[in-house]
């Protein structure tokens, strides 16, 4: 099953790029943050990042399988946080991030080290973010999505959810909180001698007409994607310490 | 498992169809707001549509990523590989 799965993802990603198209992104493009502001999002991503790495080697020495499946997340959260998504009552386009599902599967720190992965080749190839403004981008989508998405499922988990409202939320709070965090950092970029608040609700506004349906599509396909692990491989959630053995149908 | 075959599917097949009539979220929240209060976005640092960049770097990054899929591929699925431990590569231990 796992391999159909990953045969799967493969293929689609082939097929994706058949229907490749200009980047249509939320990730605030090279250039528009200014140096300072630029550099002190980095710096504070970057202890994010390294505790990612740390986490994955530690991770790796136990279960010298988890470096693939780590492999194949950032597969997928670098598909996922491609694709725009048409949002016909808004009339704009926007993509998931994908990195709430990561953070459930493989834990917030080393869902940073995706997230960072994939917005590094996305800046360097697809003019998609910007390497200026990469640690910025990976503070909202890699950091606050990731943990965004990871405490919401461990915290409706332990109040006695099942996984497929956790996963849901998760989903859902980890683009939220993405976009929130998006509109923090170009706020106080942008905001020159303009208090900060109103243009940060301003711009937060502006994202919910595309970010309110394509948060629930992300909640959707993260529930999706762990029911179907659930169902056909708890095992592999045992061992992505999501469940607990005794969590898992006999 | 249908369902997740027809949900890649449209994922794949909409962007085709997102990206020529509406803009992204990136022109029409945060580059407008940001032209707004004077910054723009700078051109790529690196232009990959100059010249055979974008074939070059399509080329990389088709070659690395068959590298590291065919690598990680090898270890999760080959009996033998790192991903296997020693009981598994052997079988049930004997009684």
């Amino acid at each position: 099953m796992i391999k159909q799965i990953i045969c799967l993802v493969i293929f689609f990603a082939f097929a994706s790029l058949a229907v490749a198209s200009d980047a249509m992104a939320m990730h605030i493009s090279e250039g528009i943050l200014p140096f300072n502001w630029a550099v002190l999002w980095f710096a504070v991503a970057a202890p994010f990042v390294a505790f990612g790495l740390f986490r994955l080697q530690k991770r790796a020495s136990v279960d010298l399988s988890f470096k693939p499946l780590v492999g194949l997340m950032a597969a997928a959260v670098f598909i996922i946080s491609c694709m725009p998504i048409p949002v016909p009552t808004a009339g704009t386009c926007s993509h998931p991030c994908g990195t709430g599902m990561a953070a459930i599967l493989l834990g917030p720190s080393i869902s940073v080290l995706v997230a960072a992965a994939a917005l590094l080749i996305q800046a360097l190839f697809l003019a998609h973010g910007g390497l200026s403004t990469w640690g910025a981008n990976i503070l909202s989508m890699g950091v606050l999505g990731s943990f965004a998405g990871y405490f919401t499922f461990r915290l409706l988990r332990s109040a006695g959810m099942n996984i497929t409202i956790a996963g849901f939320f998760a989903g859902l709070f980890a683009d939220w909180a993405t976009y929130a965090g998006t509109a923090a950092m170009l706020a106080s970029g942008i905001k020159g001698d303009t208090p900060f608040m109103p243009l940060f609700w301003k711009i937060l506004i502006s994202f919910i007409p595309t970010q309110l349906p394509l948060g629930i599509l992300e909640g959707g396909m993260t529930a999706g994607v762990i029911v179907l692990l659930y169902k056909k491989r708890p095992d592999l959630l045992v061992k992505m310490c999501v469940l607990r053995p005794e969590e898992i149908r006999t | 498992m249908k369902a997740l075959c027809v949900l890649l599917f449209a994922l794949c097949v909409l962007p085709a169809y997102a990206a020529d009539k509406w803009t992204g979220v990136d022109e029409s929240v945060v580059e407008k707001y940001a032209k707004e209060h004077g910054r723009e976005a700078a051109k790529p640092l690196i232009n990959v549509e100059q010249g055979d960049l974008q074939l070059f770097m399509f080329l990389l990054a088709g070659t690395i990523g068959g590298f590291a899929a065919g690598y990680y591929w090898r270890k999760l699925t080959e009996p033998g590989a790192a991903g296997q431990t020693q009981k598994q590569q052997n079988g049930p231990e004997k009684e």
